[in-house]
Parts: structure tokens; C-alpha cells; sequence
């Protein structure tokens, strides 16, 4: 979304500015004074711009990078425009005169207000024209606290491999709970008053290149809390303890998620295919699969 | 016709028999092409739509049309069948339905057999049809044709008992089980006629008949959706219409049963319309029982096997009991 | 001694009463089940799979014919699924067609079950009877989006199609005529004796072995516990209606009977408010971008189809396809109670309590 709006943005820009440059008569000296004039403005409205999603760090760093040019640009533009056009609303009758007054102040202040955008995107995304403020802390990190420290507490101190907030789902508070200690983990959660999570959502089973990973979604009916908990494996032998016995619920979910990704679930009753044939080889919805038929 | 039952049998004679019996049949084929055209018209104009109307003016020669295919279709026997009971199960079934139709009375003159235990002929023989039904399931060797025809098996025999008791009171308010003499002795106005004193053994009876039928909603043996047609599953071609047949044809029978039993067979409702002949009154009632099972089969939904037993042993047959022992009494203080 | 034996028996794939492409296979002892294990898998399209080469707007066809007869509540999720992750919003007049269709589908899918469920015990009529009133919403969808069963209506950001001219105004007839044939098919069924007793007390569990069990929709609400995704999560618009969710009290069919019909009488309702606050005017697409890139990260959302809770589980690399999608279907969830409910009933029941749960096989296989 940013990319094509800044596309846009450079574009629209640079044709316009072709066109007020030759109007201006004043040559375009950037007074540092009438530089500075409009990233300050820019930068104290940087802190209103919403903060950015969590994204991931590369993308990050690439966008860091592209902002930063484009800051540069944007900066060097503005204050071309701003410097020469300000004398220039100044005196309109003076400069050129075949340029009309209004169409000379209306670019002006369009120039500016595109500097001032520019700007606050580079501040927002590269964090460098003003002070980082921290995010706001998440309304649902004491629900994610509170859990983490239960499990911390009474099932084992290292059960808990990462607690971290899911915003873009509504903030819902993940878990990444270590295999072996999954099923007490559960248990705790289910039954503990105050996390009561007595209802599994879903239970899906994920394939990350290097490793595959299971995602238990949970809620809790009274107090309609939601809770993810994740659990990873490796590949050449990814084995996950059921939660049947927690959860009946997680029974034909499990059995999906062996058919079609190969995990295997000690401590289901009965872990065999659902989806595919009996004497199928192979789990289909693995990376690396390859069917037996490549045509079909 | 009665008159021809006195005489001494002489090939004349039977050869009229014979004729007159094939006649019968021919009526009797015809009656069954038109009542399953009709139950599908009928179900259709109950549930909005318009039932068969393609082939044949009206649709008129749909039945014509199903015949024919049946006629047409590949014997099938299934390789481990008991071949020789898979093919005379249908058989079997049918020629009681047919043979029972011999002690009905359509007029005062118009009758084919006067029997003195006419009634009895009649549930002894339909029984048979039961054997013929268990014997269709069996040999099939198909589980579902097997679960079918033992829930029939079931079903019919428990039926066939309040069905018997509740004609008692009818029998004991005639006082033979001649059918001529029930029909007879009901008299002129509609209020006469069986069904009102005997209303209780009317009712036993009608459930009972439908019950006797396998048709919804007792139609348990040929359910459908559960048991995928049941004992007639690994029938096909002529042999399944065979046992359509022999639905069918019970249900000629049963409501020309219930319309000498209980509606006064050929008398007119009112003693004035005596003028239109007995036949036309008896076949106005046949049709109505006809109609009304047809009814009674777009409207209602299915009972479960153990529902149904339920109803035929703890309530149908305690409450012919009691009817039959209401009418004696009636009779012992009123009538004697 | 007489000596029995255990009778084994299929019941499907092909059989009228399974709904679909469906086996289970049974042993019975006399008329009594012992056991029964579902085998399902013969309509398994690999939707997810397939989902994998996709780019979003693609994928919206194939949501459509998971769930075919409810296909529009199908298509939101994952269209609600992508513009939660991307923070689109949706306009004003999208979001209320988005309503309006979810409603109607969901008495559609109602009636179809409804028709098939008595059909299923044995009534014939209520079938034909059901399925002309289905007639008439399918016609309307139609009319909107040119198709009768698999629409692919929704799109990310928004809907396809504006509503034709005099589409509200049929909406709004629609209204009243369901309401007086809802009463008459109350009349017609709901107590009919023999109907009762086929399904009164049949099927019957408890909130703990629901909640267990992860059972949603009427499945769930039929044993009393208050969870309705329109309610306790609410999307689109639903927190500016009124409307009721009916709760039952024994966890048996007849509950859950009742509570399908009366959900049917509820849509209506929120139907009535939907058509009088419509928009007139405004876009029905909102501000998306060409390429629909959901940023990386994952993202779960519910919703509340006819069947229970929908969900779709998306985990995305940050390009135009998803790098895994996941969708919760709930006849597949609520199916795993059917084991356990048959053990002990005879094959009757078993028709009457699979057709009580309400699947559709498409959306079990996926």
C-alpha cells in the first residue's frame, strides 16, 4: 500500500515541479532557514502518525532504507519549492508575471503539503527527523502475562520458549509452549480459574521449511479471551503430544493434521488417516511434496 | 353370479368362472396402473407441484410407461442368492393378494364366492404374503433386504392381531362372518352403517390396515431413506413390480374390506338416492379409502420400528379388546 | 443358547440419507449399534493445498464450494480474514449487502436442511414445500450475482455487485411471506406426534461433552450455552441490530429443531432492520490495492455460519498468496460427537441424530 501511494506521490510530484520551477524567476538557493521551516512542522506532527504494524525486520530495514532516500529527495524539493516559492507568494506581482498569483500560491502550498506527508513517512518509518515514540502497550499483554507466569509457575520455568502479542490479529497473546510440556500446559489452561479456556477453536498444523508447527487456538466462553498457543517440531521425526485428552475436541483435527502433514501425535487413540485413502504415501500438504502424478 | 355358485359344475360353468376371474384381473391391473398414477398426482397437488403429466394425454400413460420399462429391464439375480426362493418370492406374495379379492361383495348380485368364513379366508390368506416378504429378504443375501424383511415379518404379524379383533365386534353385531350377510345386514342411512357404533374398532382398524399395507407412515420395511427399499432392494425388473403389484392390490383389497365391514358396502347414505345403482356407492367409498391413504402418505412422517410395536401391542390390540367387550355388553343388554 | 452374531453394516457412501458423499460403518446388534466409525475423505478436493498457488481473489471460488449450501457465509470469512490482517476497511453499502446475504443464506440453508431432515424421517412433503420458499431467496441471489448455488459474491474489500434496482424492495416482500410460511410450517410439524417421538429425547448430550467436543451453531445452543459468534465476537455490522439467539435446554434433536427454526424467524428479523436502515447510496468496494499483499504474520477469525463456527486460519509471507491457509469448517468439528451419540441407539436413530447435527460433506472434506 505505501509503495504505490508513494509512487504515486513521486510522480505526481515531478511533473509539477518541472512546471513551477521555470515559473519561478528566483533561483532555487535552499535557504537552510526555509528548509528547516517545514520538517519541523513535519516532525511535530510525526508523533500523531499511527504506529506502524509489526512488521517483519527485513522488510523493515528495506523500507528504512527507501524511506531515508526518499526523505532526502523529498527534503531537497521542498526546499526548493518552499525557498523559491515563498518569496514568491510574497511578491507575486514580481516574480515573472506570467505565472497567475493564485496558481503560483495554490503549487506553493500543494509543494509544501506534499513535503510535509513525505517527510512525516520518513519520520514514521525511519524514525530519524523525530523521536521514536515506544507503542503503546497492548490491552491484552496482562492477559498474556498472567498465563506465561502460571505455566512458568507451575509446570516447568523453561515450558515457555516465546510470549508474544499477535496484533495483527486483534492482539491475541501467543504462546510458543515446548513440546513435552504441552499437554500439562493445557491441562492448566482448561482448568486454572482465570484462564479458563475451555474451548479449542481450531487446531492447525503449519509447514515452515525448517521446521513444522502446530497452532492451538483457544477461547474462553464466559470471559471470551482467546489464546494461541503454537508448538514447534522439526521435520525428520515431528512428533507433538495429543491434547485428546484435554480436549476431545482436537481428535479428527490431529488425525488431519497427520494425514496431510505427517506429524505424528503420541497419545491419540486411534492416529490414523482421515482425509486421504488408507494406503496413501506420502502427506500432501507437506512443501516438499510431490504427488504421484505431477500432471494431474 | 351367486345364483351360477348353486349350480353343479359343469365345463360351462367353470370356463364362466374363468372368464369372470380373468376379468377381475384385468380390472384389478387396470385399478393398480391408475392408483399409483394417481397417488403421484395426488402427493404432487398436495405439495405444490403438479405430479406426472409428460406422457400421454394428462399424463395418463405414465404408469403404462413405468410397466413397460419394468418389462424391459435385465433379470438380475445376485450370484449368491438362493435362486429358487429369490424367484418365487414375488410370486408368492402376489397370488394371495389376488385370491383374496374372491370374497368380496361389490352388489347384492355381483360377487364371486360366498363363503360363510369369508372374513377368515381373507386374514388367513394375507398372511401368507408375509412368509413370501421374509422370503424375499433372505434370499437376497443382502443385509439391508435381510433387515427389511425381518422388520416386516415383524411388523405384519403384529398388526394382523388387533386388525382381527377389531372386526370381532362387527362379526359379533352381525353374527357371521359371511362378508355378503356384514355388507347386507348394514342398513339404509349413513348412520347405520358400522363405523359409528363400531367407531372404536373402525379406528383399530383403519391404523391397523395401513399398517398391514407397509405404507407410511408404517412403511418401515421399504424405508426409503434408511434401509434404501429394503427387502425389495436386489429386485429388479418384472419381479420388483411384482411386489409393487402386491402392495397394490392389497390396497384394493383392504379398502374393498373396509368399505363392506364398516361403510355399508353398496347401500346409498340416504334411503331417497336409492336409485343410483349399489355399485356406483361402492366404488365412491372404495375411492375415498384410496384417496385417504394416499393422504395419510404425503402428510405424515415415518414411526420408528420400536414406536410402532409399541403401538400395535400396547394400545391397538387393548383397545379392540375393549371394544369387543363394549359391544358385548351392548348387545347382551340392549339387543338380546 | 441362541447364539448371535454381529451384524456388519455400511451405511454410504451412496445412500440417500447421509447428505452427501459420506460412510459410516456400523455394527449392529440386532437393531441396536455397537459401534460406529465414520470414514469420510471421498469428496477431499484438497482446497488447501491448492490454496497455496492462489492469490486471495482467486481462492474465493473454491470457499464457495466447500460449504455449497451456505456459500456466502463461507466466502466473508475469508474475505473478513484478509482485510482484518491488511486493516481495509469496508464501506457502508458493502457491508450491509454483505449483511443482507449472510441472512438470507442462512434461512436458505435452514430450509434445506429442514426439507431433508423430515424428508429423512419419512414426511415427504415439507421437502417441496421447503424448497419452494428456497426458490425464491436463490432466485433473488441470483438475480444479484448470476448464480444459484456458488455465487463468489464477496471480494476483499467489499462485495462484486451492487444490489439491482428493486432488489431491496423483493427483499422486503420476502420478509413477511417467511414469516407467515414459518408459522404454517410450526402448524404443519412441530407437533405432529409422531414427528415428537421420533425426535424428542433422541440424540441427546450435555453443555460439558459440547463444549468438549468443540460442537458450535445449534449443536452447541441446544444444551443452553450462550455462544453465538454474531454476539460474543461481533463482525460486519451485527452489533447495530437486535436480534435474539435462541438457547435450548436438553441437547436433543428436538432442541436443536426448534432452535434452527426459531434462528430462521431471528435472520428475518435482523433482515427487517438490515432493508429499513440501507444505505441509498455509496460505494460497495472499498480502497484496496491491486495486488491484495496481507502483511507477514497470521491471523485466526470465526465467524458464525448456519452450521457453527466457520474459521479461517491464514498465515501469510507477505505475498499475493497465502503461504498456508487453513479453514475451520464446522461439520467437520461437529461431526466428531456422532460416534459417541450412536453407540446404543438403533439404525433409525442414527439418520435422525446425523441429520440433527447438519453437515454438508463438502465443507467436512474440504
Amino acid at each position: 500500500m505505501s509503495d504505490e501511494k508513494e509512487k504515486e506521490l513521486e510522480q505526481s510530484a515531478e511533473p509539477k515541479s518541472e512546471e513551477a520551477a521555470p515559473a519561478e524567476a528566483a533561483p532555487a538557493e535552499a535557504t537552510p532557514a526555509a528548509a528547516e521551516a517545514t520538517p519541523k512542522p513535519a516532525a511535530e506532527s510525526a508523533p500523531s502518525a499511527p504506529a506502524a504494524p509489526a512488521v517483519d525486520p527485513e522488510r523493515e530495514a528495506k523500507l528504512k532504507a527507501a524511506a531515508e532516500a526518499r526523505a532526502a529527495r523529498a527534503a531537497a524539493k521542498a526546499a526548493a519549492e518552499a525557498g523559491g516559492e515563498a518569496p514568491a507568494a510574497a511578491a507575486p506581482a514580481g516574480a515573472g508575471g506570467e505565472v497567475d498569483p493564485e496558481k503560483a500560491a495554490k503549487i506553493a502550498a500543494a509543494a509544501e503539503a506534499r513535503a510535509a506527508r513525505a517527510a512525516a513517512k520518513a519520520a514514521a518509518e525511519g524514525g530519524e527527523a523525530a523521536p521514536a515514540e515506544p507503542k503503546p502497550p497492548s490491552p491484552k499483554q496482562p492477559q498474556l502475562d498472567e498465563a506465561a507466569a502460571l505455566i512458568r509457575a507451575s509446570v516447568a520455568e523453561d515450558a515457555i520458549e516465546e510470549a508474544y502479542i499477535n496484533e495483527l490479529n486483534d492482539h491475541m497473546p501467543t504462546l510458543v509452549i515446548r513440546a513435552d510440556r504441552l499437554v500439562e500446559a493445557c491441562r492448566l489452561l482448561k482448568t486454572r480459574t482465570g484462564q479458563d479456556y475451555t474451548y479449542l477453536r481450531n487446531v492447525s498444523g503449519v509447514d515452515y521449511e525448517t521446521h513444522l508447527e502446530v497452532v492451538y487456538h483457544l477461547v474462553s466462553l464466559n470471559s471470551k479471551n482467546e489464546l494461541a498457543v503454537k508448538v514447534k517440531t522439526n521435520r525428520e521425526q515431528p512428533g507433538i503430544p495429543s491434547v485428546v485428552p484435554v480436549w476431545e475436541t482436537a481428535n479428527w483435527n490431529e488425525r488431519e493434521i497427520y494425514d496431510l502433514l505427517g506429524i505424528d501425535f503420541p497419545g491419540h487413540p486411534d492416529l490414523r488417516r482421515i482425509m486421504m485413502p488408507d494406503d496413501w504415501v506420502g502427506h500432501p500438504l507437506r512443501k516438499d511434496y510431490v504427488p504421484l502424478d505431477p500432471e494431474v | 353370479m351367486g345364483s351360477w355358485l348353486d349350480e353343479t359344475l359343469t365345463w360351462g360353468n367353470a370356463l364362466l368362472f374363468f372368464l369372470w376371474g380373468v376379468i377381475l384381473l384385468a380390472i384389478v391391473l387396470g385399478f393398480v396402473t391408475y392408483a399409483i398414477f394417481f397417488e403421484r398426482k395426488v402427493i404432487g397437488w398436495m405439495q405444490f407441484r403438479i405430479g406426472p403429466n409428460r406422457v400421454g394425454p394428462w399424463g395418463l400413460l405414465q404408469s403404462v410407461a413405468d410397466i413397460a420399462k419394468l418389462l424391459m429391464k435385465e433379470d438380475t439375480i445376485p450370484r449368491k442368492a438362493d435362486r429358487a426362493l429369490f424367484i418365487l418370492a414375488p410370486a408368492l406374495a402376489y397370488v394371495p393378494a389376488f385370491a383374496v379379492l374372491a370374497v368380496i361383495p361389490y352388489t347384492q348380485k355381483l360377487y364371486f364366492a360366498d363363503i360363510n368364513v369369508g372374513l377368515l379366508y381373507y386374514v388367513a390368506l394375507s398372511g401368507i404374503s408375509t412368509i413370501a416378504i421374509v422370503l424375499g429378504g433372505w434370499s437376497s443375501n443382502n443385509k439391508y433386504a435381510l433387515l427389511g424383511g425381518m422388520r416386516s415379518a415383524a411388523q405384519m404379524i403384529s398388526y394382523e392381531v388387533p386388525l382381527v379383533i377389531s372386526v370381532v365386534g362387527v362379526i359379533m353385531m352381525s353374527g357371521s362372518l359371511n362378508l355378503r350377510t356384514i355388507a347386507d345386514q348394514q342398513g339404509d342411512w349413513f348412520w347405520q352403517w358400522n363405523f359409528l357404533p363400531q367407531i372404536i374398532g373402525f379406528v383399530v382398524f383403519v391404523i391397523a390396515a395401513v399398517s398391514e399395507l407397509n405404507r407410511t407412515p408404517f412403511d418401515l420395511p421399504e424405508a426409503e431413506s434408511e434401509l434404501v427399499a429394503g427387502y425389495h432392494v436386489e429386485y429388479s425388473g418384472f419381479r420388483f413390480a411384482f411386489f409393487m403389484l402386491t402392495e397394490y392390490v392389497y390396497v384394493y383389497a383392504i379398502a374393498a374390506l373396509t368399505t363392506v365391514l364398516f361403510l355399508g358396502g353398496w347401500h346409498a347414505p340416504f334411503p331417497f338416492l336409492d336409485w343410483v345403482p349399489g355399485i356406483i356407492w361402492f366404488l365412491l367409498k372404495f375411492s375415498f379409502i384410496v384417496f385417504f391413504l394416499f393422504w395419510i402418505r404425503a402428510t405424515l412422517p415415518r414411526i420408528r420400528i420400536d414406536q410402532l410395536m409399541g403401538l400395535g401391542w400396547k394400545v391397538l390390540l387393548p383397545v379392540a379388546i375393549l371394544n369387543v367387550f363394549l359391544t358385548a355388553v351392548y348387545l347382551e343388554l340392549f339387543v338380546k | 443358547m441362541i447364539r448371535t452374531e454381529e451384524l456388519l453394516l455400511n451405511v454410504g457412501p451412496q445412500h440417500p440419507s447421509t447428505h452427501g458423499v459420506f460412510r459410516i460403518i456400523v455394527k449392529l446388534d440386532g437393531e441396536v449399534i455397537t459401534e460406529a466409525t465414520p470414514v469420510m475423505g471421498y469428496l477431499h478436493r484438497g482446497t488447501e493445498k491448492l490454496a497455496e498457488d492462489l492469490n486471495y481473489t482467486q481462492i474465493i471460488p473454491y470457499t464457495d464450494r466447500m460449504d455449497y449450501v451456505s456459500a456466502m457465509t463461507t466466502n466473508y470469512v475469508l474475505c473478513h480474514g484478509v482485510e482484518k490482517m491488511m486493516g481495509l476497511e469496508v464501506p457502508e453499502r458493502a457491508e450491509f449487502m454483505r449483511l443482507i446475504v449472510m441472512e438470507l443464506q442462512r434461512i436458505a440453508s435452514h430450509l434445506v436442511w429442514w426439507g431433508t431432515y423430515l424428508l429423512d424421517i419419512g414426511a415427504m412433503s415439507p421437502f417441496l414445500f421447503a424448497f419452494r420458499d428456497r426458490e425464491i431467496i436463490i432466485n433473488l441471489f441470483n438475480e444479484l450475482c448470476g448464480a444459484r448455488l456458488t455465487y463468489n459474491y464477496m471480494r476483499v474489500g467489499g462485495v462484486k455487485w451492487d444490489a439491482p434496482v428493486g432488489w431491496i424492495d423483493k427483499v422486503r416482500e420476502f420478509i413477511p411471506y417467511m414469516e407467515s410460511k414459518l408459522d404454517e410450517y410450526h402448524r404443519l410439524v412441530s407437533g405432529n406426534e409422531i414427528f415428537l417421538a421420533r425426535i424428542r429425547g433422541v440424540g441427546a448430550y450435555d453443555a460439558q461433552t459440547a463444549i468438549d467436543y468443540g460442537l458450535s451453531g445449534a449443536n452447541l445452543r441446544s444444551t443452553g450455552v450462550d455462544w453465538d459468534l454474531r454476539k460474543a465476537k461481533p463482525y460486519s455490522i451485527y452489533n447495530r441490530f437486535e436480534f435474539d439467539v435462541p438457547l435450548g435446554k436438553n441437547g436433543d434433536c428436538y432442541d436443536r429443531y426448534l432452535i434452527r427454526l426459531e434462528e430462521i424467524r431471528q435472520s428475518l428479523r435482523i433482515l427487517k432492520q438490515a432493508v429499513e436502515q440501507f444505505p441509498s447510496s455509496g460505494d460497495v468496494m472499498g480502497k484496496v490495492p491491486r495486488v491484495i499483499r496481507p502483511p507477514a504474520g497470521e491471523l485466526y477469525v470465526g465467524i458464525e455460519s448456519p452450521r457453527g463456527e466457520i474459521g479461517v486460519h491464514i498465515v501469510s509471507k507477505g505475498k499475493a498468496e497465502p503461504y498456508r491457509l487453513k479453514f475451520r469448517r464446522p461439520s467437520f468439528v461437529n461431526l466428531q460427537i456422532l460416534p459417541k451419540l450412536l453407540v446404543g441407539e438403533t439404525m433409525t436413530n442414527l439418520i435422525t441424530i446425523l441429520g440433527g447435527i447438519d453437515i454438508v460433506v463438502g465443507e467436512v472434506d474440504c
